[in-house]
């Protein structure tokens, strides 16, 4: 009996990430959501502009390329168009977090019946390795080469705490996939994400805090503990806001 | 059945987009198209569709493109500042090749500009507007009427070329209030087979997508993109003659501008002058045929705008420069007067009368 | 992707890689609570990474906290 293997969702092609890089493992726990609810047929998700760009080569089911930063208001259009098919965006931190924070926000307070798969790794990857909204004070990065200077740069932006602030999302938490007890966890919460919109109950966001060991400059390893040391405790893990129980259909 | 009412232009664009099918609308507020975003508001919750006030112009254009990706007609409307917001959703949708309408009820510029009509988004409205190489299909209404069926002419040319469409008019457009004979509902159902609906299980899944990282897939694109625009010039283009057939003096005018031209030759007329109005319809494409054949049998142009001369430079190259072209324009919200026209009629004219 | 028979006799874990889409991140070795799974120093696969193998299937108990931990969908797991 296979007790693990490639999810359908997944399409049968090689990943383009760096070796280590936990985009792989949060595509999997996506697809693996999507199998086991069986959406595959209904699902619809959005790319961003990033890393995960090429998303819409990885998943199985229909995907549309967005903008920077507007994914979470290209999946209202596509929600609003076909209320029956399970939308989702798959946005990082620059993304989601700085040039497309209106449209988070927005779709949020709308709380728009939408699933939100948020990867925090602290970077621009994509560009190779500049500070994110998320860079941690202090962290080296390309465009912050003496360290993020709270200053100058400001604080890192917690989207979870913020976006709890709204009255409007249904549904809010913040995971880690650097190890597999986090991992399994992240699993849980994305799966729940997919049935919070299955079931009508609104917007629901995973902040999944991940590894960038090339552009940390670390290997694959040393970056997932650099997630568990420095990332975790600035990010703390946990659900941040949940309706979902208060409100049914 | 259709029935004959007296709208605001802003309005008749809203029902006619409505009977066109449209049940998507995405806007932010701004003067002058606000009438348009009131309508849907009002009306698409009663027939089961979707009015959104988005967060901004941005986000407003890429909903639109999250509802042109399902195959279904949707629209967004805005007034010049907004619309180059939109600049850059309308490049992506132009480039995942999806059709939708944006409407334009032009203000003057630049920057924050001001409230009252213009034309001076002509070149961002027919060159493109956003970053790389497209077009849209730019439909410039001159009456109440027209805003409503070219409403639907617009859908209609979206859907057919897969491309985005507009609707360039202007405040004094929007805010007009004239009698229109409402389009018929629309039940056409066009073939989409690459929108977005889920795979079901039973297709492989489609991708709507502008990103191609080898430049000769991004070449190709281009190149077919550009061959079904020859298609569209070819058999799309639509312009009103008036008092053409003699004329010495062809003055070429859209929109309002057009309507004020109309009165011009009338009286150059009456003063002996042989005028007569060349009204583009399709701005793009550019009547650039019926232009170059007016330059063989007419002294000169006149381009009446209200902008700095944008639509003169089409003109222009339309008529290889075999004949004077005069500007006659006002600019940042004003329009010029019949006698203005008049003016430059006669100094085509040769000083005639 | 033999299939043996562990002490007991009852059907064994049995772990496969598939090697050619393996980047030698390493996760895998890091996450094996019994450390038998190493890289393949002496292999190079088509993207030019030394894979990750299993050192004893013998003493596989089917976690699969390596697959959990696979970025790329490398490794399938039956019991």
């Amino acid at each position: 009996m296979v007790v693990f293997e490639k999810p359908h969702a997944l399409c049968d092609v090689p990943l383009h990430y760096c070796p280590g890089c936990t985009h792989g493992i949060v595509h999997r726990l996506v697809a693996e959501a999507i199998d086991e609810l069986g959406i595959e047929g209904s699902a619809i998700g959005v790319a961003p502009v990033g890393c995960a760009v090429m998303a819409y080569d990885y998943f199985n089911c229909d995907m549309v390329e967005a903008a920077h930063g507007r994914a979470p208001a290209v999946a209202t259009g596509i929600k609003r168009a076909k209320p029956e098919n399970i939308v989702f965006t798959y946005q990082g931190d620059g993304d989601l977090a700085s040039i497309g924070m209106a449209e988070t926000v927005h779709a949020a307070t709308r709380n728009e019946n939408i699933t939100i798969i948020f990867i925090n790794n602290a970077i621009y990857g994509m560009t190779g390795g500049q500070m994110a909204p998320t860079s941690l004070p202090g962290q080296v990065t390309q465009t912050s080469p003496y360290g993020r200077d709270v200053k100058t740069a400001g604080f890192p932006i917690k989207v979870s705490e913020l976006l709890a602030s709204l009255d409007g999302p249904s549904y809010i938490q913040r995971v880690a996939v650097n190890n597999v007890k986090n991992v399994k966890q992240a699993k849980k919460a994305i799966k729940k994400a997919f049935e919070n919109q299955i079931e009508g109950k609104g917007f629901s966001l995973i902040e999944v805090v991940s590894s960038c060991p090339t552009n940390w400059g670390m290997t694959p390893q040393q970056a997932l503990d650099w997630v568990e040391e420095k990332m975790i405790p600035y990010y703390p893990l946990g659900v941040y806001k949940d309706k979902t129980s208060e409100e049914g259909e | 059945m259709s029935e004959k009412v007296l709208m605001k232009g802003n309005e008749a664009i809203a029902e006619a987009a409505i009977r066109a099918g449209c049940r998507h609308y995405f806007g932010y507020p701004i003067t002058p198209q606000t009438e348009l975003a009131a309508y849907m508001a009002k009306r698409m919750p009663k027939i089961g569709g979707c009015f959104l006030q988005a967060e901004s112009e941005i986000a407003a254009i890429n909903m639109v493109y999250g509802v042109a990706s399902t195959g279904l007609r949707v629209m967004t409307s805005s007034s010049s500042p907004g619309v180059s917001l939109k600049q850059e959703g309308i490049s992506y949708i132009a480039g995942a090749d999806l059709p939708a309408l944006i409407v334009n009820v032009q203000r003057g510029g630049p920057g924050l500009g001001g409230i009252q009509p213009s034309q001076s988004d002509y070149f961002q409205a027919t060159k493109g507007g956003g970053h790389g190489d497209y077009h849209l299909i730019v439909l410039a209404p001159a009456s109440v009427q027209e805003m409503a069926d070219l409403t639907a002419k617009c859908f209609e040319l979206a859907d057919k070329y897969r491309m985005p469409s507009m609707l360039l008019a202007d405040g004094t457009m929007g805010q007009m209030m004239e009698p229109v004979l409402l389009p018929e509902e629309s039940d056409v159902t066009v073939e989409k087979p690459w929108a977005l609906t889920g795979t079901k299980m039973q297709r492989g899944h489609n991708i709507v997508n502008s990103l191609y990282l080898k430049p000769e897939e991004l070449e190709k694109t281009n190149f077919d993109r550009f061959e079904r625009y020859k298609q569209v010039e070819e058999n799309e283009v639509m312009y009103e003659e008036f008092m053409m057939d003699d004329a010495e003096v062809c003055v070429v005018a859209f929109g309002i501008a057009a309507r004020v031209s109309k009165n011009a030759v009338v009286e150059a007329r009456k003063q002996g002058i042989k005028a007569g109005l060349l009204r583009p319809i399709t701005l793009w494409p550019f009547p650039s045929a019926a232009v170059k054949q007016a330059a063989e049998h007419c002294k000169g142009f006149v381009s009446v705008e209200l902008s700095m001369g944008q639509m003169i430079e089409d003109i222009k190259l339309a008529s290889d420069c075999k004949c004077p072209v005069e500007l006659c324009n006002r600019a940042g919200g004003m329009i010029p007067s019949p006698e203005q026209v008049l003016e430059s009629i006669k100094n085509i004219a040769g000083g005639k009368a | 992707m033999q299939v043996k028979t562990c002490r007991k006799g009852i059907e064994m874990p049995k772990v496969t890689f598939n090697e050619d889409l393996c980047k030698g991140c390493g996760l895998c070795v890091n996450a094996c609570p019994k450390q038998i799974i190493e890289l393949k120093k002496d292999v190079i696969n088509k993207k030019g990474h030394s894979p990750a193998g299993m050192t004893d299937q013998s003493k596989c108990i089917g976690c699969a906290f390596c697959a959990t931990m696979c970025p790329d969908c490398v490794i399938t797991v039956e019991k």
